[in-house]
């Protein structure tokens, strides 16, 4: 066998991760990113800054404050108590809850641009022809952005099978709940196991290549 | 300026630059992270003795500490808390000295909430405790001996569902300080420490239910002529660092284990 069934659980937790937190963010993303395209508020300057922090703040920050958060002492973790769900530290949704937030900026971004890049014209002919905001939105403004979709979609999923550090901090590296590969890799490595490493790794490798590389063949087709 | 001067120039500054650092002597020492309090006061103490010297400590686990090493890594001592790693450092040839053992570790349960003086491994199986934090067995030494201890009493199956893992002993410690997991099986050194020992309370857990923590330092070969280096490694062996040590909780070499 190539991998080891560890290694391969660790690739699924981590298929099953990054998807999960993809689809999570294509529902809470588009209207975020709608609505900063679209907007003429004071306020888009600072939201469009809070959701490109990810982008920039170290991973340790994010896990340092989601560990407290989420804790049992944490406001997170008080009101996850309270709704009889305990404590998200070291659980597959409180991964999925950080990987929400260190995404956020590769979903919302891409999305952002490609509703920019409408423009007003075609939702005010939509509008002329009596379509409310909401149909205008799912029968011009979707169609019209569905290169920003797959950018945004792929970029996502590769960006939260790419998490490390968030992922240390608050797992808790535990098998086929929280030991995704990245974790996996690095343990191998910390146990001098190279050759193991070497595999995962080298799968890792390929296959982000080939997420980028699918990426790239997408975009010339998709924008005219 | 053109650029032949500029590169002349660049050259004396770093020439001068290199002379200076070789002056100075500087020594990076890597250690186990449960030497993180101890180590701090030690090089505190061997700083008042030595103004000159310029010592650096970075703390983090045994097994990455090894391979960095392996790799060329610029450290001048290495404190393992597995004194197998520097043993295999030194017969692969990254060492100018043998493997000085330097103490013996050992490991406790530790909560922060509850009162862990009152209990023992058994308490683990309880239902109240959710999440239990030892280091991961796979690298961490301290996991290691704290998977021996739990299979020695024949509690693995019973709690492994619960165990969550930490990347070396500290941030087993932090997982539990945070109160993320309840109760934690970490190092002593850490648990006698100011700022975890003003909370709750830690059991020792027998030694004779696990193999010994020894724990040794080499000084590694690029420190070969390195006097701040021998210093220091001599200054480990001196009543004050070993009384620091021993303040601490390590069992030091030739000391019986008062088992």
């Amino acid at each position: 066998m190539f991998l080891t069934d560890a290694d391969l659980q660790s690739i699924w937790l981590t298929a099953r991760l990054a998807g999960i937190t993809t689809l999570i963010l294509f529902v809470v993303g588009t209207p975020v990113a709608w609505w900063l395209a679209r907007t003429r508020s004071p306020w888009k300057g600072p939201i469009g800054a809070v959701v490109a922090l990810p982008l920039v703040l170290p991973p340790s920050v994010l896990g340092f404050y989601l560990l407290l958060a989420m804790g049992p002492n944490g406001p997170v973790g008080q009101m996850t108590q309270a709704l009889g769900l305990g404590t998200l530290p070291f659980t597959f949704w409180g991964l999925v809850v950080a990987s929400v937030f260190y995404s956020f900026p590769f979903m919302v971004q891409p999305l952002q641009n490609a509703f920019e890049a409408i423009g007003e014209r075609p939702l005010e002919v939509a509008a002329t022809l009596r379509a409310s905001p909401l149909d205008a939105f799912f029968s011009v403004a979707l169609p019209l952005a569905k290169p920003g979709f797959v950018t945004a979609g792929i970029l996502t999923f590769a960006h939260t099978v790419g998490e490390f550090g968030v992922v240390l901090m608050i797992g808790g590296n535990i098998p086929g709940v929280t030991r995704v590969a990245s974790v996996q890799i690095y343990d191998h490595v910390e146990a001098l196991e190279y050759m193991d490493a070497h595999r995962l790794a080298g799968v890792m490798l390929v296959f982000s290549f080939l997420v980028l590389l699918a990426l790239y063949a997408w975009r010339p087709n998709g924008r005219k | 300026m053109n650029l032949r001067q500029f590169l002349a120039r660049s050259l004396v500054v770093f020439t001068m630059l290199g002379a200076g650092t070789a002056q100075a002597e500087k020594v990076t020492i890597a250690a186990a992270a449960d030497l993180k309090f101890a180590m701090d006061e030690i090089v505190a103490h061997f700083r008042e003795e030595n103004p000159r010297d310029e010592i650096e400590v970075i703390y983090g686990s045994s097994g990455k500490f090894h391979t960095q090493i392996q790799q060329g890594a610029p450290y001048d001592l290495y404190f393992s808390a597995d004194i197998g790693f520097a043993q295999e450092l030194v017969k692969a040839g990254h060492a100018a000295s043998p493997v000085i053992p330097y103490a013996v570790g050992r490991i406790v349960l530790w909560s922060p909430s509850m009162d862990a003086s009152k209990m023992t491994l058994e308490s683990l199986a309880d239902p109240k405790i959710a999440r239990i934090a030892i280091a991961n067995p796979k690298h961490a030494p301290y996991g290691k001996r704290a998977e021996e201890a739990l299979r020695a009493t024949r509690l693995w199956d019973k709690v492994e569902r619960k165990l969550v893992y930490g990347e070396n002993i500290a941030h087993t410690a932090q997982f539990v300080q945070t109160g993320n997991a309840q109760v934690g099986i970490i190092a002593l050194s850490l648990a006698l420490n100011p700022a975890l020992a003003d909370k709750g309370g830690y059991w020792l857990i027998p030694d004779n239910l696990h193999e010994p923590l020894e724990q040794g330092f080499i000084i590694t070969k690029r420190a070969a002529g390195n006097a701040t280096a021998k210093r220091f490694a001599d200054y480990m062996n001196r009543k004050a660092a070993r009384a620091t040590m021993t303040r601490y909780g390590f069992v030091l070499p030739g000391e019986s284990t008062g088992r």
